[in-house]
């Protein structure tokens, strides 16, 4: 209103940061409706008009040029967002959401980058400005680097065991973060040259890189977590160089909630956030020999057994781990249910909190399979039930149910919360071999008496299970 | 040209900003505080789509940029790119999974008309 030139209303700053504040509004609003699965449909549409409109109200800022350009990103991004979220498979999420948050990373470091150079190396700029986006080329570059990393594990192009260069790992990435930071300093100090900044993005996303190599398939939800947090502060620090208050409340958001989850994920495994972001679990492996080593001898069974077990219990509940979402198990395990519901066998699932490659994985799989979502029980609700429960099925968990958890002292992953399996009357293992999981470790739950292992892929050992029940 | 608005007491905007930074984190903090666990997925997905407006950051940049080079507007296309990439995908992969949670309470009826309704 107050500009005397061309600008109408709608190109004032202050009506588009109004907009801003009714965008980062919906926001908030939309995230609040994912406290339960019946309001959380709209509140992910409510967020998207929040987006939308942020997205409309940045087209208002007066003196905008390079639409053609403009346009090229959006429709491009659009075009190749949009078949990958429809098609992906839902066994596959994790590394899709990997993805996108290297994705959102790439843009902020892309974006520091470009300001840097527009601005003849941040020349005449206050520190204002010039802090958070150092800061943001930072940790948007570790964040696009580590989350490309974790895409390849989880998409089995790289191995998924921890790989790294053992005790030289630490002063590697100390050393790299060490160069970026001495870098960003240099250029805030006054350096212009293209040299500095190329530092501070090469060495920040190797550190990405280092930091997710040597971390094993087991600790993904933590690392995926960690680095959805550091993209969204990343993108906090964007909005604070260009004052742009919807960036900065989005990126505070998304912060704050990597940071819960990588929180609870680490609290479910009972280990540090240092000290899983130092390696993996590979190291441990051999000290936890013994469990298996002297313990007495593995009992196989058949479907047709298992079957008979099921068929006869008053509770079964199925212990889902990430085997089950290698094996596309998921709709498999589903008809399993209805079949015993059928004979008036109680099933419920038990979910622990790193159960997969996400936090929530399991849990997403068995909504696709249709599986009620009251059905499905965190560990401190079921881990009571287990004493009366006559049969535990675990397709493909393995360190979650590992008893030395709670037994064994020497045990790398001793004190780790697990759910406890081996209190109900029987077990039975679906289980591809007696490879131990990703944490290397053996599992004394194998060894159990009251266990039996039923081998092979676990979609087709629950399907002739299912064909069993039915001929019963 | 409005002017820069300088409080009476000289504050410079960015600390404002940094009280609205501080403020958002203990908001988002108590609101994704209060998300079960069966929606953690759903959750980082859908957080995953909100960092993705960092793309209004690229259209910015982009958009007000004077003289920008070749390579600059190459990068901020990408930037847009990637950024677009995140936000699309983002939300339609969280509305496709939380579909899936949504439907839920009618199939005890009709599973095997056993006692109940």
């Amino acid at each position: 209103m107050s500009t005397p030139l061309a600008g109408a209303f709608y190109q004032d700053g202050n009506f588009i940061a109004i907009l801003y504040i009714v965008a980062f509004s919906l926001f908030i609003y939309g995230l609040s409706g994912l406290t339960g699965p019946r309001t959380a449909v709209r509140g992910n549409r409510i967020a998207a008009i929040g987006m939308a409109l942020a997205l409309v109200a940045t087209f208002l800022i007066e003196g905008m040029g390079n639409w053609a350009l403009i346009a090229v990103g959006l429709v491009v991004g659009t075009i190749l967002g949009i078949p990958s979220a429809r098609q992906v498979k839902m066994t596959a999420i994790p590394q899709m959401v990997a993805l996108f948050n290297g994705v959102g990373g790439g843009a902020v470091a892309l974006i520091a980058w470009a300001e840097f150079n527009d601005t003849g190396g941040y020349a005449d700029e206050p520190l204002t400005f010039v802090i958070p986006s150092l800061f943001a080329a930072i940790v948007g570059s570790i964040s696009f680097w580590g989350s490309n990393i974790a895409f390849g594990k989880l998409q089995e192009i790289l191995p998924g065991r921890p790989i790294g260069a053992g005790r030289l790992q630490q002063p590697i990435n100390l050393l790299l973060l060490i160069i970026a930071v001495a870098a960003a300093v240099a250029i805030a100090a006054g350096q212009t040259s293209g040299i500095y900044i190329a530092a501070v993005l090469i060495a920040a996303g190797l550190l990405g890189i280092f930091v997710v190599l040597p971390i094993g398939g087991a600790d993904m939800p933590v690392v995926i977590s960690l680095l959805n947090a550091f993209t969204g502060l990343s993108a906090a620090a964007t909005g604070l160089a260009l004052d742009n208050t919807a960036l900065i409340v989005a990126g505070m958001i998304v912060g704050a909630s990597g940071t819960i989850l990588t929180r609870l994920m680490a609290e479910a495994m009972n280990r540090s956030i240092p000290s899983i972001v130092a390696g993996g679990f590979g190291g441990g492996a051999e000290v936890a020999g013994p469990g298996g080593g002297e313990g007495g001898t593995v009992r196989a069974t058949s479907a047709a057994d298992a079957a008979i077990q099921m068929a006869y219990a008053r509770q079964v509940v199925i212990v889902p781990g990430y085997g089950m979402a290698v094996a596309q198990a998921q709709h498999t395990v589903r008809e399993l249910a209805d079949e015993l519901e059928k004979r008036g066998v109680e099933v419920k699932y038990a979910i622990h909190p790193v159960a997969g490659r996400m936090p929530g994985h399991m849990n997403v799989l068995l909504a696709e399979a249709d599986v009620p979502y009251e059905q499905l029980k965190e560990m401190d609700e079921i881990n009571g039930d287990f004493p009366r429960t006559q049969v535990s099925l675990v397709i493909g968990a393995n360190d979650v149910t590992n008893p030395a958890a709670n037994t064994n002292p020497d045990s790398p992953i001793y004190g780790m919360p697990i759910l406890n399996v081996n209190e109900s009357e029987s077990v039975i293992v679906l289980k591809r071999s007696m490879n131990p999981g990703f944490a290397g470790i053996e599992n004394e739950l194998y060894f159990d008496p009251k266990t039996s292992m039923l081998f092979g892929d676990a979609k087709d050992s629950v399907g002739d299970i299912v064909s069993e029940l039915a001929a019963l | 040209m409005p002017v820069t608005a300088v409080s009476a007491l000289g504050i410079d905007p960015f600390v404002t900003n940094l009280a609205i930074l501080v403020l958002a984190g203990f908001v988002g903090y108590a609101v994704i505080s209060k998300v079960p666990n069966t929606l953690h997925t759903p959750l980082m997905s859908g957080t995953n789509a909100i960092h993705g407006i960092v793309v209004l950051g690229g259209i910015i940049v982009l958009g007000l940029g004077v003289d920008l080079s070749a390579l600059n507007k190459a990068i901020l296309v990408l930037a847009i790119i990637f950024g677009t990439i995140n936000v699309v995908g983002g939300f339609l992969v969280t509305d496709r999974m939380l579909d899936m949670f949504k439907s839920r309470p009618e199939p005890p009826k009709k599973d095997d008309g056993g006692e109940g309704q």
